[in-house]
Order: structure tokens, then sequence, then C-alpha cells
């Protein structure tokens, strides 16, 4: 009989963290911004059938990256739990706080159980308010921390260039095209400095919009509708109207 | 739903213990009526609710959304009714959500007859629901009227349907006056003359009540989505059919031959 070989704690959480990083960072990345009428997800994936970008709930939205089936089984998780909060409290019981408290229990406790391979999964919950202060980011690491977040973040392979590049140029108060055209900047950049254009087939791209007369502030911009948006970002055009275009459709 | 039944079977209609046998009085609703229209459908109801002889209220809503294409109205026990649209509404979101894609109207409809059935128990009982449903098939380009009794049997509906204690009077209404070539605004003025004459015959039914300013609830759906009328549209239908109604009480004349 063999004895099995002494590791250390802090060795097998390392190794674990880094398993889970490695698995994470060879992904293409997600970011997140808000703008002056709520948040707006953009992902570079050319999947239409694989979204890493999906309703929760009425002002409620998930994006991740990583293992598309372990982030599957985590945003069918979310949704059964706010449909079912949702369904036995009332509809504004539901908030991202509670929910990224759930998947965070769940992350961690996946990530310390011996048993498991640690989840390669970054995720975003984000909940849109009333008002631009009201808005709510949370970001949660595969170790089950919870970061709030303001303004920008980045998550996936190149997030911590891409975070530090939109720190810089994300500001209070964008448009929606304003915040696209710097989402798509920055998600086009490589690691080496060169640029990549990325054009609207290659893109995954949803808002939530505090502006959307439907209890369901989340939609997904598709097709002409994206592209106009890209085209008025990139181009000199007028930004104004910008979110009454994104109404239409 | 089959979540629910796993985790908490206690919010489910179906798993709970019937009550002993006896007459309970409960709040029911009354009259549904639907039409449909080359553009699309309407569902409308009338507001009362009662108990018994007594009025319990009148200004209950039993015509609800179901999901962007398709709305449900309700007859029979209120309270039942109310949660029973309630999980519906929750089933077509959460599979809409996990999916990515809404279910077909047909699957709506289909959906909606195993929660009826589930509730025959209660039916025996008195405590029956019976919905009237409507949606825009996305596929087949068309509105679409179901009707179901109240043990979850579904049929579709040509032209018109109605449900409730003043349906008799409501489909005489719809039989004399629909029509194939209905515009959207004749066909809300069908539905109100309906209602209208459920009133007139059937206790039950509330009548459109102007003192008080509580109108029938009428809602459109179309390729555009499920549309509730406004009040001021409401009372502008409303006002029309009373004032026709105060020279012919008993509404308009369909031709003899």
């Amino acid at each position: 009989m063999s004895t099995p070989f002494y590791v250390s704690p802090q060795q097998a959480m390392a190794d674990r963290a880094e398993y889970a990083r490695k698995g994470i960072a060879r992904g293409r990345s997600v970011v997140v911004l808000q703008y002056n009428d709520g948040v707006v997800f953009v992902a570079e994936n050319p999947s239409r059938a694989l979204h890493k970008v999906s309703e929760i709930y009425d002002r409620i939205a998930f994006a991740a990256v990583g293992k598309y089936n372990e982030f599957e089984n985590l945003r069918i998780g979310g949704v059964r739990y706010a449909d079912l909060r949702g369904y036995t409290y009332d509809r504004d019981d539901v908030t991202a706080r509670g929910l990224a408290n759930v998947y965070a229990q769940t992350l961690g406790t996946i990530f310390s159980s011996a048993g498991e391979k640690p989840y390669e999964v970054e995720l975003i919950v984000a909940e849109v308010g009333a008002a631009p202060e009201d808005d709510q980011i949370y970001r949660l690491p595969h170790d089950g921390s919870i970061v709030d977040e303001h303004g920008s973040v980045a998550v996936g392979g190149n997030a911590d260039q891409i975070s530090s590049y939109l720190d810089q140029r994300h500001r209070d108060g964008m448009t929606l095209s304003e915040a696209l055209k710097l989402a798509v900047e920055s998600l086009a950049r490589d690691t080496n400095g060169t640029e990549r254009t990325l054009t609207a087939e290659q893109l995954e791209v949803a808002v939530l919009d505090r502006k959307r007369p439907q209890q369901r502030k989340f939609k997904r911009l598709l097709g002409r509708q994206l592209s106009r948006l890209l085209e008025e970002g990139s181009g000199s055009a007028p930004e104004a109207g910008a979110a009454e275009e994104a109404e239409e459709e | 739903m089959d979540f629910l039944a796993q985790h908490q079977p206690e919010l489910l209609p179906r798993n709970r213990q019937l009550p002993p046998r006896g007459v309970i009085e409960a709040p029911h609703g009354t009259t549904i009526v639907a039409a449909s229209f080359p553009g699309g459908v309407v569902l409308a109801g009338d507001r009362r609710a009662t108990m018994g002889n007594v009025i319990a209220q009148r200004d209950i809503e039993k015509v609800f959304p179901a999901d962007e294409y398709s709305a449900v109205g309700i007859a029979g026990t209120a309270g039942l009714a109310v949660e029973m649209v309630k999980l519906f509404q929750l089933e077509l979101e959460h599979f809409e959500k996990v999916e990515g894609v809404s279910l077909s109207l047909e699957g709506k409809a289909n959906r909606l007859s195993t929660m009826i059935r589930s509730n025959l128990g209660m039916a025996m009982q008195g405590l029956a629901v019976v919905p009237l449903f409507a949606g825009w098939d996305v596929d087949r380009q068309k509105g679409r009227i179901f009707s179901y009794d109240v043990t979850g049997g579904r049929s579709e509906e040509h032209g018109f349907a109605a449900t409730g204690s003043g349906s008799l009077f409501a489909r005489g209404a719809l039989k004399k006056l629909f029509r194939e070539d209905l515009t959207e605004g004749q066909a809300t003025t069908l539905v109100v003359q309906a209602l209208y004459d459920a009133a007139d015959d059937d206790s039950a039914t509330g009548g459109p009540d102007l003192a008080r300013r509580i109108y029938p609830i009428v809602t459109v759906i179309t390729d555009e989505g499920f549309r509730k009328l406004t009040e001021a549209e409401c009372s502008e239908i409303v006002r029309a059919v009373h004032d026709r109604r105060l020279e012919e009480p008993d509404g308009p004349r369909a031709a003899l031959l």
C-alpha cells in the first residue's frame, strides 16, 4: 500500500487557483461597462447559439468566461434561483447582491472541496437600477470571492490589460455608442499591442436598459442595430439619440 | 416547474391536500371573451368577482399577459386562477431564459392544459378554473384562441370564444356580430358589445360602470406583441357602445336572412 504524498494546504490551493486561472486565460474576454441609461455587456463570441451574456431576471444579467458547460450550469442555477425567489416573494425581492452571494457560495464550495476540480470560470453579475448610482456590478472569480466593481470591468484571457485600458478611458455618463466603441477598442487590443478589427458578427452585445418600458430590462443588440451603433460610435456622427435608436425593433 | 416540484413541492397547486367536502365561499370571476381579426386577436374580460350572490370585487382584473405574444383570461375561483396565471407566466419566462427561445404558441397552450388538469381535484370541490388563452402565433403569423374545460381539455376556437358564467350570452352576441374581416378597432368594439350583453343577462357579470369609471379590460395581441388598452381607450369604446344602447337597449341587430 502506498502512502499518499503530503501536500500542504497552501500548495494545494495555489495549484487549484493556478489551474483555474489557466483555464480562464485561454478564452476571449468579456467587458461590462456602465453607460448613462444602463449597463452594456460586450463579448467577443462568434457563436450565435452559445451565449456568454444572458438574462437572469428583470434587472439582472449575467456574463461569464471560461468553460462553457460549467458557466452554463451556473447560469441555469441562477435563473432558477431568481425565478423561485420572484415567485415565492415578489419580483422586487430578486437582487444581484443575493444572486452574487449564491454564486460565491457555490464557486467557493467547489473550489475548496477536495473531490472536484475547481470551476474554470469567472462571472459578472450586474443589476441596473433606477439611476446610474444604483447600478451594481459584481465580479466573481473562480475561488468564490466577490468583487464589487464600478464603471467598467473585464474578465477573461486578457483581463488585466483590458481593465487598465478601460479604467483610463471610461467615464460616467457615456452614451451607449460611446461605451460600445470603448468596449470594442479594448477587446480588439491583443496582448502584444497589435490591434485587430472586430465586426458586428464577431461580437455578442446585450444591454440592461433602464429606459426600456418593459419589466424585463435585458435586450440583445443584434445585426443591423448593432452595426449602426458601432458605426455611430466610430464615425463623427452626433451621439444624441443613440439610446432612442436602441429602443427600436 | 419540475424544479419547483422537486425543491418546493408545496408551492405547486397539485400537491395540496383537498379541502374536506363542503362548499367554500370564495370569489369567482366571470366572463372572458376573445375574438380574432386578420392582424391579431383581442381578449377581454369584465371586472366583477362574485361570492354567492354578493359582489366580492368590482374592479378585479382577469386578463393577464402570459408573455410578450400571448395572454390568458380566467373565469372561475379568483384566488386559484390568479395563482395559476402567475405560475404559467413564470414557466413561460423560465423556459425562455433557460432555452434562449420562447415556447411555440401550441406548446404554451398545452402547458396551460396540464396545469388546469392538475387542478381537477379542486374543481370537483367547486373551485374550478377555466381560462381562455389567446396569442399571436409567430410561426404561422396569425392570432389564435384556445378554450379549455375543467379537465384540461383544450380546443382551438376559430373566430371567437367565450368562457365563464356569462359566456352563453356573450357567445350569442359574438356569433351574430363577428365577421372575418374585422379591423382591430372593430374587434375591440365587438368584445365590449359581447361583454355588455353578458352583463345584461347574467347577474354575475359586471357591465361597464360609467359612474365609477370601471371599464372592461381589453387586450390586443398582434405581431407587435401584447398591449392592454389604456383606460382612456376603453372608456371611448364603452361610451360609444353605451350611447348606442340608449337608443337600442338590446344592441345592434343582425340581418334576419
